[in-house]
């Protein structure tokens, strides 16, 4: 395990110098998240090293975002006198890049032909 | 060693950072015990659950978010690691992730657009202007990135990030009802357009539904900080 974590802390430490260092959009993590990606490919040993760790963080990934949330929470007055307004625009905005997205990548799927793995029929709630 | 009297133990506990950081696992245990007991219902989100909870007893006990994250940081930090473990879902996925190449872009694209136009423009007919109205165009993607770009377009930082989060949060408890009633059953597409709308949280609540959705949540997640750090200041400077 410790393996496993070290090897996550060093890409995201090449992730991060390199994203700070070129002056990349992209933030480190997500870097050694594409070098760990192509480490994998290149050594399928390390895969089979890291993903018990890795399974194990990201089953419990919502928790990661618990102290950002009590910051929002205990800041909601930076949302200032258009706090409603702000919902409301947050609610349709997201509701909509939703419904565009999973609509294009269905729709698109379809006419390449490409059926993917399907959730059960589920009962309305 | 004598005892001491509650309020210098409180003293004490307040200063050090074991409190605050237990009182965050609890919370979030509490809070994925309910979420668990009600079915997975997106409702009892487990991240809101414990934010509130959180929220609440800070406030009752006049403890400054300051003093409340010098314990919880060492859960904040892992972010970044578990941003890196994103990795081998991918990796497991990517036979399945290389077929599904061309719905992907199709639908980071159209997915990204849409969350920066329809946030600017719905804002916009609200009456929302200024570094308020900026702040709002790189609410769907990842913390880190937003913030850099709303510093960029003259957003504000902290405001920004309150926006993100309350987006993720949003898309986490819409995204199974919004799919049930649209009836799409394609994992793949679930999991890449709550990446692309609503970034980390959307991710995780995509891995609590499905192995699949969560991969696939988690490179669009991954794709859409890119592309917002390059449309977003574009957009803007079309509608302004």
């Amino acid at each position: 395990m410790i393996l496993a974590v070290a090897i996550l802390l060093v890409c995201q430490l090449i992730g991060e110098t390199l994203a700070r260092g070129l002056g990349l959009p992209v933030p480190g993590p997500v870097l050694g998240m594409a070098l760990l990606l192509v480490g994998c490919l290149l050594l399928p040993g390390l895969a089979a090293r890291v993903m018990p760790t890795a399974q194990g963080v990201l089953a419990h990934l919502s928790l990661l975002f618990v102290p950002a949330g009590v910051g929002v929470i205990s800041h909601l007055d930076v949302l200032g006198g258009s706090g409603p307004a702000l919902l409301l625009v947050l609610v349709a905005s997201t509701a909509l890049a939703l419904v565009v997205g999973v609509l294009t990548f269905v729709l698109v799927a379809r006419v390449t032909g490409d059926e993917g793995a399907q959730a059960p029929e589920e009962p309305l709630q | 060693m004598s005892p001491l009297p509650l309020p210098e133990i409180w003293s004490y506990l307040s200063r050090e950072p074991l409190l605050w950081l237990t009182a965050t696992l609890v919370a979030y245990l509490i809070g994925d015990h309910l979420s668990q007991r009600a079915g997975r219902n997106p409702l009892v989100n487990p991240v809101l659950v414990a934010m509130v909870l959180l929220g609440g007893l800070l406030w009752l006990t006049g403890t400054p978010y300051q003093t409340y994250f010098a314990g919880a940081q060492f859960v904040h930090f892992m972010l970044g690691p578990a941003t890196v473990a994103l990795a081998l879902p991918l990796y497991a996925n990517r036979a399945q992730i290389r077929r599904a190449l061309l719905p992907m872009l199709a639908a980071l694209l159209a997915g990204s657009v849409t969350a920066i136009v329809s946030a600017l423009w719905i804002a916009r007919a609200l009456g929302i202007d200024g570094p308020v109205w900026l702040s709002l165009a790189p609410k769907s993607t990842t913390a880190p990135v937003a913030i850099g770009i709303a510093e960029q377009l003259g957003g504000l930082p902290t405001l920004t990030a309150a926006l993100v989060i309350l987006t993720g949060i949003i898309g986490a408890v819409i995204v199974t009802p919004l799919m049930r009633l649209m009836r799409i059953r394609d994992w793949r597409a679930r999991g890449f357009a709550v990446g692309v709308a609503a970034h980390g949280i959307g991710t995780a609540r995509a891995f609590q539904v499905n192995d699949t959705a969560g991969a696939f949540a988690g490179i669009g997640m991954g794709l859409n900080a890119l592309l917002t750090a390059i449309l977003a200041p574009y957009v803007v400077s079309l509608m302004l």
